[in-house]
Parts: structure tokens; C-alpha cells; sequence
């Protein structure tokens, strides 16, 4: 009887169909629908990249240095002759791993995190809220500049050069998470109906995951989809700064950084990738924007 | 209340301590070293030359006695010299800490008066067109690379420039302080400021719109509607007073960080701020200057934190006793 | 794209034509000089430092003993008095003599004395336990210094050295006061400034900029022109060439990509001035000679084999700063290899497709076809970077799968210097003065900063009679041998393409002629501002 609260009993009642709420939630949120149409439109061209690029990402040919947008080269072709269509469709790639990596494995992490302190308490909660504390007052930026460094020093390649620009942007994620989702988490912890549930004998580990993560699932929703978006832009702010993705990886934000040096002579170069960038960090951000209002009851309209 | 906050005070302590572990244990796990890079620019590499600088600068010293060093300059506000200029690090931080405060205050300033009115604008309008539109500006702020939206504002005033008056105009690149030259100091910060500031503005909309919504739904609003006051009147006196509180935490949590965050936003700018001294500052290995501007961030980062706190127990009694 | 090329060409030639006709002006006194540099002077010691983060804002505010003609800075030979008013050698080139100008004060009105000019020699050559002085292995041919009396400075010499003259006029040999050294020490120079150059100290904002003002009383007379200078920090490329563009600097000494000439050109048209030089430095692969495969020669040789050059003068120097096809001498010097002399040596021929015809062939016989192998890069964009892709990709076309690693300054160092874990690494050689016979000591066996590990006696010998060759024929015929030694019979390193320095600025910066080296003829006394026509 634990969990079958008001709003669960009313839900069980007249569930609407599926296609009902994604139409409620059309006509409610049409900026959401917009940037879930984004998110799509890129997963989509993630998934078929090798099939949907015309030419190799990674070839070199001098002969095409430069060339302006338009046939056979739609976008035109960078400083070494390497066609830019295709290598923004081989980018999402790069783009949507980060993003999603970076927001699953640091939203995820913090969630477990986060729970755990609330649900334990007393010492271990207060020696998890000065950890957080450390690393949220850490500067992101000397974190993610020290672990690219360091991984250099191991003769990462170029491939795997990404997992540890995955690893730098992921730390500072997690306890902003734990955070958020430790406060909601104190606040469930305060209802009678945990303790009950202890009383009656049942395991940590079945009051936590039954009981107490479904009921942080919304701040933890609303931080992943924020944090898609702000991933890709800190790649890019990593490859900036020298020290993201590696040439010759087709990756948007080190295409821009790249394409600095044309950005009047060939603005093509640079346009592409940071059209890329902004429509999805656009998309991701404006989905996440609804999806925190539909979660967030108090912001339902009246 | 004075228990609370030295109860704040005193937790603030391992917080420090933890930050300055890291930030002495992590650069010196980066493979390279200051003096080899000091000599790198010349291909008259001689290791004799680079010993003799590492054993100036004390990197051949036990690596305990270099923590204790630092966290005695920790203590007593002294964080000696930096390693790559050898000049004070005091001094080395000093211009550059007013850069980067102005920029913060003057980014802060442009947040504040962005988020506000739309944030208001976008609650009291909620799901109509006016709040679709400020929501989708406000999101296309965060929607780009900061460097991108950096480079596109000085490639504008340049073209602009020459399309009004004939000769190319671009911000000043080298920092005057403001009592010295107000103008001038204005029209090489305020770009950065805008940019910087605007990018900022997204969460605190977001923000000043859901309190406001949540405001607007209690029923002492409520009541003032039903005794018919005028909706303008209503916003601005009751809801907005009562709904900022939240967003001004949010506002004091950003300015924190813009304090040392703005690295890429100041490489495009030239701006001399302590962003781009960190970076230089671990990107050429200088343990003591890394160490400094760190902890100097995480100082103004707890101090604030701590203000919040404060601010907010002061607010609501329930927090102090839990 | 060919129009756009043509206005490029054009504007450059119209570039060249002004410059020219600017020597045969009157020079015009007064206007501050704003220039942007990429970094920081980590001190202003030049006897200590290497980079023209130093040299740029400090050089004008010293004088050296000898140095390069700033009107002729093109020309390596040239050689003239700064701060003495004579020198002659003996006959045996053993005993060089030194004629002090007199009158010459330091900027605290100290007199300068050739007692002087030897305490400073004395920091360089011969510094006390402790001190450092980075270019101390420039000068192990002197024997002594001596200041006979107050005007005169004679230098001993072990043996005779054409190199000796050159490593004085070496930019970075500010003359300090003896005064300063006896009163404040050794260390005094990296945080003060006392010379006796065409400009006086006035400030420096630590990570922003270094001022300086004119020196009345400057020992070349009627000059400087200028009132004054001012040095910009500004670390991002793009924020140097905007502030060029919008008019706040006038000139990067430095040197800017190609297409950023282009971008300033086309925004300012006949207000830019270009002026470009071959550049005395190069990027040099460096294979580890210590493990396999880079220890079987056919490897090396197929590496250097599989490179375009003449192609890669075409299309690379479009996008990065590199253009000349060259040998181990700096291109144009008398010393260096004709084409019809480069054209004999491996990976230089003519014939792209027959060169990498043989390179697959001596993989095949070396049994290393397909090799995977790890490529050192520094995290430079200009032009490591660019170097760095096109070498990838060059060698893809034998079969070679290099994976490179673009690291950071630190890290590429203490792999390539300390740890060696690498195939292949990027290092460079980049000296001020072109100096031939000196700057190929880089590529012998167990020199200070030769990291390929080569083993080979032959290279050794070959420097050794020629370091010691009194003819320029003899000099010309050993470095031949040299060339072709390294390149191609031992393939121990090899040359990518020469950098090329590229120095748009504004076109009322006059009498500044393009030097072929970042730190060279820095002192700034021969430019003058010619803002109103």
C-alpha cells in the first residue's frame, strides 16, 4: 500500500493514451516540441552518419582546398580539402557521446550519491556535504585542464582522447547533481512512511530504490537535460583552450576552433560548426525547459 | 543565530583544506615541469641550465616541505612568489583581480537587468506567444560556444564601425581602471560584460519565472486580486518582492564564479583577468600561482556560499535547527 | 577564388613597392609605437631568457656590443658596431679587439666604460655558481675577457671561430652596468631595466604591457624616432589581428598565418603593409633511433620518402606559416643546397609517385609495411599542428598508420626529452642569426638538444673538418656532405619545410625592414611613424 499515493489511484483511473499526452504536451509546449524535434533530427543523424555522409570525414585531397558551398561539397570544403557536410554529420557523433555520457554517467553518479547521503545521514551525510563542497568550489576549468594533461602523459590516442574529455567535463556534473537531488532526497526522507518501511523490515537497498529514487527522478530528469548541452559546449571550450578533441577528429567544437583562422576569408569553415553547436545546445536546452515544467507541478498552469 | 553561523564558519574549514590538498596534489601529477618549458623556446636545451632553475625554485626540495610552504602561505595570506615571472604573487593578482571584478560586477549588472523583466514578462505572460519568445532568447544565449559569440561581437563592431563612420573601431586591448579613464575602461569592458551577462541571464530568468509562478499562486496574491487591485500593482509590490529571494542566491552562486571562470570570454577580449592567469598559470606549470589563484577562488567561492546561507537562515528559522 | 588570389598577389607586390620606397623618405620624429606580443617576458633578463616574449619589449631598452643592421637585417654577414666604435681581429683570428664609444651613459646616468661591457660578458660566459645564463655554450671557444683600459675590450680566443662573431651579436647580450651588478646582484636584471638603448624603462602592468620613452641622449645620434613604445600583451591570435585591424597596434613582430595577411589586406587594402622573409627556423622530425622500427634506417628513409615537399610548398603555405623547400641550411644562405643539389638527396626528387614507389618498397624489405607507429606533437597551432596533419596524412599514403599526439608544451617536452616515448616527435631548431655552420651542431650525435638518440661517427667527423674549413668552396662542398649524410644515408632527421615570416602592419609604420628571425633587430631606434600622409 506504500506507494499507491492519490495521484497514483487518479493516474490508474483514465490514463491517456500515449499519442494523447505527446499531443497535450505539443499544444502545451510547443518550444519543447521544437528542441525534442532537434534532439531527434540529431540522433537520427548520429545513428546513420556513415551512411548519410557523402564523403570521407578524415581524407585529405589539396586539390579541393577551400572550395565554397555547393556541389558535391554542400558545405563547402575546409583547409585541407576534407568536405564540411560530412564532417558536421560525422560530428554529431561526437557530439551526442559527450553529451550523453557526460549527463548520464555525472547525472547518474550524483543521483546515487546523493540519495545514499540522505537516506544514511548523520556522519556519512556530513562528510559527503564537505566533498561536494570541495569540488563544487574547485575551479572546473583547472580540473578538466590538469586530467586532459595528465592523460597525455599514457599515449592516449586520438580516438581515445575523447573519453578523458568525457571524464573532465563528467566530474564537475556529479556533485552539482548529488546536490540537488540529496536536497529533494532530505525531503522524502522526512515523510513517516520511510521510517514504516524500515520498521517493517525491509532492505535499504528495496526502500531506496523503490521509495526514494522514483521520487527524486524530476530534479534528476531536469539536471540531465541540462546538462547534455552544457557538455558539448564545454568540449568546446576545451578545444579552444587547446586541450578538448584531437585533429584530425571531426568534432564541432574543435572544427570552430580551427576554423578561427578563415572566419572572414572562408566563413563557411566556420559557420557549419557553430550552426551545429548552437541549434543543438539550443534544442537540447529548450527540451529540458519543458520537460521541467511539465515535471515541476508548481509551474502547471492553472 | 551567532551559533549558526560559527557552526557555518567552522565547516568551512575541511572545505579549504580539501581544495588545497587537490590543487597541490593535481598539477604535480601533470607529466612536464616549469623549467624544462623555460628553456624549450630555444633549441640550446642544456640540462645544466635546467637543474640549476629547478633548484632555485625549490621543486627539488621533498614534496612535504612544499605542502607546508604553501599551506603556512595559505595562513598568513602570503603566497610568495610566482614561479615563472618570480615577481610577489600579491602583486601579479592585484590588477588583474580589479579587472576581473569589474567585469564580474558590471556582467552581473547586465544579468540582473536582462533576467528580471523577462523573467516577469515571461511568467505573468506564462504559455502565450510573449513568454515563447523570451524563453527562446534567453535559451540562444547559453546556446553558443563562448568564444564563438566573443569573436561575432568584435567582427560586428569592426564592420559596423566602418559602415558609420568610415574607419574600423574595435575595443580597447589594454586595461585602464575605471577612475582613470571611465570611458575608456567602459568601451573595452562593456562588450565582454554584455556577452558574458547575457549568457548568465538564462538560468536567472528561468528562475525569476518559476518563483514568480509560484508566487503568484499564493493566496495572499490571491486575495489582493480579489479586492481588485491593479495586476501591475499587484506584481510589483507583493510578487516580485517575495519571489527574488531565490533568484538572488542564484545571482550570488554565478558571481562567484565569473571571478575565475571567464578564461575563454578574456583570451578573446585580451582581457588581463585571473581566468587567463590560471590557465597560463597551469598550462606553464607554475605550482605557486596555480595554488594562489585556487584557493583565492575557493575562498571568494565558500565566503559567498556562506553568505547565502546565512542570509537564508536569517530568512527562514526552520533551516537553523535542522 | 583566382580573383581573390590575384588581389592577394597585388596587394603584396604593392606592399613591396611601398616599403621600398619608403627607405628614400625623410624619416619623421615623434608618434608611440603600439605593438602586440603573443606572451608574457617571463623576466627581462635576456642573458637568461629565450623567447621573444623578452626580447620584443625589453631589446629597446638596451644596446649590445655588436649587432645585426637593422637596415640590412636580411643579410646574415652584416655585422656593425652598437656600442663600440671599432673592432678589428688578428691575424690568426685568435685576439678580437673592441673600440668603446665614449660619452655613452646608462639610464641612470652612469658613464658607460668597457669595464662594463666585460662584467657583462663575464654574466655570460663565465657566471658565478648558480647563476644562469642560457646561451653560455655559444662561447666555449673564448678563452678570456680583459678591458685593457676604460675604452677597450679585447676577447682571448681558443681557436678561431666564424661563429664567434655572430654569438656576440647575439640579441639577447644587453649590456648591464657593472654598477648595477656590483650593487644589486646578479638576479637585480630580471625585475629592473638599466641600459643604455634608444628607450628608457617607464612601466610594466604585470600580463597587460611594457612602455617605454624616448632616450635623449641615445649613443646612435639623431635617433630614436619615436617617443615612445608600447609592448601589448595579447595571447589570442584572433585578438592580435583584430587589434591591428581596428587601429589599436600597428605592428606584430612575430608573424602572422597566411590567411590572416589575406583578412587584413582585404579589410584595409593600401593602410596594410606586407612584408615576408624566409624564417631561420624549421621543424624537424625526429625519429627514436633507439627502438624499432625507427632503428632500422629503410624506415627512416621511407618516412622522409612519403613527404611532398614541393607540393606541400604549395598548398601548405596557403594555411600555416612554412613555404620553403630546404635542406639543414637555412634557404637563400651561400652555404645552402641549390634545387639542383636538394633535388638528389631522398624525399626531395621530383617525382612524388617514384618516391613513394620506394618508400613502400624498402617498408616491404624492412618488413615493417603497414607499421603503426606514435607521432610526438606540441599542442601549437602555427605550425605544429598544421605540420603535424599534413606529416599524418603524408605518410598514410606508404602505408604508415602514425597516430599522433597533440600535447601540451610540458608534456611534449618531457616526452620527447625525458620519458622518449614516442616513434616519431616533432623538434625544431629556430636561432636568431643565421649562422650555418653553428646551427647544424643540432644535428650531431649526443649534442644538448639532439633527442633522436643517432649513433653515427661519420656525422661527427664530417662537422669536425668542416667547423675547421677556411675556404668558402671547402665549406660549401663538407656541408654537402653533411646534408646528405643526416637526410639521406642515415635518414638520423629530417627537414619538413622552412618557416616563412609573414608581418602585415600598418603602413605608416616606416624603416622597419623584415629581419629573418623573430628576435632579431628588435631595438626599435630606426622606426619612425608617418601618420599623416
Amino acid at each position: 500500500m506504500t506507494d499507491t499515493s492519490i495521484d497514483r489511484l487518479e493516474d490508474l483511473r483514465d490514463r491517456p493514451s500515449l499519442w494523447r499526452r505527446l499531443r497535450s504536451f505539443m499544444r502545451k509546449q510547443p518550444l519543447g516540441t521544437a528542441g525534442a524535434a532537434v534532439v531527434l533530427l540529431y540522433i537520427i543523424m548520429a545513428a546513420f552518419a556513415p551512411w548519410v555522409q557523402p564523403f570521407d570525414p578524415l581524407q585529405n585531397s589539396y586539390e579541393f582546398q577551400f572550395v565554397p558551398p555547393g556541389w558535391p561539397f554542400l558545405m563547402g570544403t575546409d583547409e585541407w580539402g576534407r568536405d564540411i557536410f560530412s564532417r558536421v554529420i560525422a560530428g554529431s557523433r561526437t557530439a551526442l557521446l559527450v553529451g550523453f555520457s557526460c549527463a548520464f554517467v555525472g547525472a547518474t553518479t550524483g543521483l546515487v550519491l546523493g540519495v545514499g547521503s540522505a537516506y544514511f545521514g548523520g556522519r556519512i551525510d556530513l562528510i559527503f556535504q564537505r566533498i561536494i563542497d570541495i569540488f563544487m568550489a574547485f575551479p572546473l576549468i583547472v580540473m578538466a585542464l590538469s586530467l586532459v594533461s595528465i592523460s597525455r602523459a599514457y599515449q592516449v590516442s586520438a580516438e581515445n582522447s575523447v573519453y578523458f574529455v568525457i571524464i573532465a567535463i563528467t566530474i564537475p556534473f556529479i556533485p552539482r547533481c548529488a546536490r540537488v537531488v540529496r536536497a529533494s532526497a532530505l525531503a522524502i526522507r522526512e515523510i513517516p512512511f520511510i521510517d514504516a518501511a524500515r520498521a517493517n523490515g525491509f532492505s535499504d537497498t528495496r526502500i531506496i530504490l523503490r521509495h526514494m529514487v522514483p521520487n527524486v527522478m524530476a530534479p534528476y530528469l531536469i539536471m540531465i537535460t541540462a546538462f547534455v548541452g552544457e557538455a558539448i559546449l564545454l568540449e568546446a571550450s576545451l578545444s579552444f583552450l587547446g586541450l578538448g578533441l584531437q585533429d584530425p577528429l571531426p568534432a564541432w567544437g574543435l572544427m570552430l576552433r580551427n576554423a578561427q583562422e578563415f572566419i572572414r576569408s572562408e566563413p563557411w569553415i566556420a559557420i557549419w560548426p557553430g550552426v551545429a553547436i548552437s541549434l543543438g545546445v539550443f534544442g537540447f536546452n529548450l527540451f529540458g525547459d519543458a520537460v521541467r515544467d511539465a515535471l515541476d507541478p508548481r509551474l502547471r498552469s492553472q | 543565530m551567532w551559533q549558526y553561523i560559527i557552526k557555518r564558519l567552522f565547516l568551512m574549514i575541511p572545505t579549504v583544506i580539501g581544495a588545497a590538498v587537490i590543487i597541490f596534489i593535481l598539477p604535480r601529477l601533470m607529466p612536464g615541469d616549469i623549467c624544462e618549458l623555460r628553456y624549450a623556446e630555444s633549441s640550446n636545451y642544456s640540462l645544466e641550465q635546467v637543474n640549476l632553475c629547478r633548484q632555485t625554485l625549490g621543486l627539488n626540495d621533498p614534496v612535504l616541505v612544499q605542502f607546508g610552504e604553501f599551506l603556512w602561505g595559505i595562513v598568513t595570506f602570503n603566497f610568495g612568489d610566482s614561479m615563472w615571472t618570480g615577481r610577489p604573487i600579491i602583486h601579479e593578482i592585484g590588477l588583474r583581480f580589479e579587472l576581473s571584478l569589474q567585469v564580474a560586477i558590471m556582467a552581473t549588472i547586465v544579468s540582473v537587468a536582462i533576467a528580471i523583466p523577462l523573467g516577469t514578462l515571461s511568467a505573468v505572460y506564462q504559455n502565450t506567444w510573449i513568454d515563447y519568445i523570451v524563453r527562446g532568447v534567453s535559451i540562444a544565449g547559453i546556446a553558443m560556444p563562448s568564444f564563438w559569440l566573443g569573436i561575432l561581437i568584435i567582427l560586428a563592431l569592426l564592420t559596423v564601425s566602418e559602415a558609420m563612420t568610415g574607419t574600423r573601431w574595435s575595443p580597447p586591448i589594454e586595461y585602464v581602471p575605471i577612475w582613470e579613464d571611465p570611458l575608456y575602461n567602459l568601451s573595452m569592458l562593456i562588450w565582454p560584460a554584455l556577452a558574458t551577462g547575457y549568457r548568465y541571464s538564462a538560468v536567472s530568468t528561468r528562475m525569476t519565472r518559476s518563483s514568480l509562478l509560484e508566487v503568484l499562486r499564493e493566496d495572499y496574491v490571491r486575495t489582493a486580486r480579489a479586492k481588485g487591485l491593479m495586476e501591475k500593482l499587484i506584481i510589483n509590490r507583493h510578487a516580485l518582492k517575495n519571489a527574488l529571494l531565490p533568484v538572488i542566491t542564484i545571482i550570488g552562486m554565478e558571481f562567484a564564479f565569473l571571478m575565475g571562470g571567464l578564461v575563454v570570454t578574456e583570451q578573446v577580449f585580451n582581457l588581463n583577468g585571473l581566468g587567463r592567469l590560471l590557465v597560463q598559470a597551469v598550462t606553464q606549470k607554475d605550482y605557486t600561482m596555480t595554488q594562489a589563484i585556487v584557493m583565492i577562488i575557493v575562498l571568494v567561492f565558500v565566503f559567498c556560499n556562506i553568505v547565502v546561507d546565512i542570509l537564508y537562515a536569517w530568512l527562514d528559522p526552520r533551516i537553523r535547527y535542522s | 577564388m583566382r580573383s581573390k588570389l590575384w588581389k592577394l598577389v597585388l596587394g603584396a607586390a604593392a606592399a613591396a613597392a611601398l616599403s621600398t620606397g619608403a627607405t628614400a623618405e625623410e624619416p619623421k620624429y615623434g608618434g608611440v609605437l603600439n605593438l602586440v606580443v603573443a606572451s608574457e617576458a617571463p623576466s627581462f633578463d635576456g642573458h637568461i631568457e629565450t623567447t621573444f616574449g623578452t626580447i620584443h619589449p625589453i631589446a629597446p631598452f638596451y644596446s649590445l656590443l655588436v649587432r645585426v643592421n637593422p637596415d640590412n637585417p636580411g643579410d646574415p654577414t652584416d655585422i656593425q658596431c652598437d656600442l663600440c666604435e671599432t673592432f678589428e681581429t688578428s691575424a690568426d683570428g685568435l685576439t678580437w679587439t673592441f673600440k668603446i664609444k665614449s660619452g655613452v651613459t646608462f639610464h641612470d646616468g652612469t658613464p658607460l666604460t668597457s669595464a662594463d661591457i666585460l662584467a657583462t660578458y663575464n654574466k655570460i660566459i663565465n657566471p658565478p655558481e648558480g647563476i644562469r645564463s642560457a646561451r653560455k655554450d655559444f662561447y666555449l671557444m673564448v678563452d678570456s675577457v680583459t678591458a685593457p683600459d676604460d675604452s677597450t675590450v679585447v676577447f682571448q680566443l681558443k681557436y678561431p671561430s666564424g661563429a664567434f662573431l655572430p654569438a656576440l651579436a647575439d640579441p639577447f647580450n644587453f649590456i648591464y652596468s657593472k654598477k648595477d651588478l656590483d650593487e644589486h646582484g646578479y638576479e637585480w636584471h630580471q625585475k629592473n631595466v638599466n641600459g643604455t638603448g634608444p628607450f628608457i624603462f617607464v612601466s610594466a602592468d604585470p600580463g597587460a604591457s611594457v612602455e617605454g620613452k624616448k632616450n635623449p641622449n641615445y649613443h646612435h645620434k639623431g635617433k630614436p624616432y619615436l617617443d615612445g613604445f608600447k609592448a601589448i600583451i595579447a595571447t589570442d591570435m584572433s585578438a592580435r589581428v583584430q587589434a591591428i585591424e581596428g587601429g589599436r597596434a600597428d605592428i606584430e613582430f612575430r608573424g602572422f598565418p597566411p590567411k590572416q595577411r589575406d583578412e587584413l589586406v582585404a579589410a584595409l587594402g593600401d593602410k596594410i603593409t606586407v612584408q615576408e622573409s624566409d624564417w631561420n627556423c624549421v621543424l624537424i622530425v625526429t625519429p627514436n633511433h633507439d627502438r624499432a622500427p625507427m632503428n632500422d634506417v629503410r624506415v627512416r628513409r621511407a618516412l622522409s620518402l612519403a613527404i611532398d615537399r614541393w607540393g606541400g610548398s604549395q598548398y601548405l603555405s596557403n594555411i600555416a606559416i612554412v613555404k620553403t623547400v630546404g635542406g639543414i641550411v637555412f634557404p637563400n644562405h651561400p652555404l645552402a643546397a641549390t634545387e639542383e643539389e636538394l633535388v638528389q638527396i631522398a624525399g626531395y626528387g621530383k617525382d612524388l609517385e617514384a618516391n613513394r614507389a620506394e618508400a613502400r618498397r624498402l617498408l616491404k624489405e624492412a618488413g615493417h609495411e603497414n607499421v603503426k607507429i606514435i607521432f610526438n606533437n606540441r599542442g601549437v597551432d602555427q605550425p605544429y599542428k598544421v605540420v603535424g596533419t599534413w606529416l599524418v596524412d603524408q605518410w598514410k599514403q606508404v602505408g604508415i598508420e602514425a597516430e599522433q599526439q597533440v600535447n601540451p608544451s610540458p608534456v611534449f617536452y618531457d616526452i620527447l626529452r625525458k620519458t622518449r616515448e614516442f616513434d616519431v616527435s616533432i623538434d625544431f631548431n629556430c636561432q636568431s642569426l643565421v649562422n650555418p655552420i653553428a646551427d647544424v651542431s643540432f644535428f650531431l650525435p649526443g649534442g644538448g638538444s639532439q633527442f633522436s638518440g643517432v649513433q653515427d661517427p661519420e656525422i661527427t667527423r664530417i662537422y669536425d673538418e668542416l667547423s675547421k674549413a677556411g675556404t668558402a668552396e671547402q665549406q660549401r662542398s663538407l656541408m654537402r656532405q653533411l646534408e646528405k649524410r643526416i637526410l639521406d644515408e642515415t635518414a638520423s632527421q629530417f627537414i619538413t619545410l622552412w618557416w616563412y615570416k609573414i608581418n602585415p602592419h600598418r603602413s605608416y609604420v616606416k624603416g622597419w625592414k623584415i629581419p629573418p628571425s623573430h628576435y632579431l633587430a628588435q631595438q626599435l631606434d630606426h622606426i619612425w611613424l608617418d601618420k599623416d600622409s
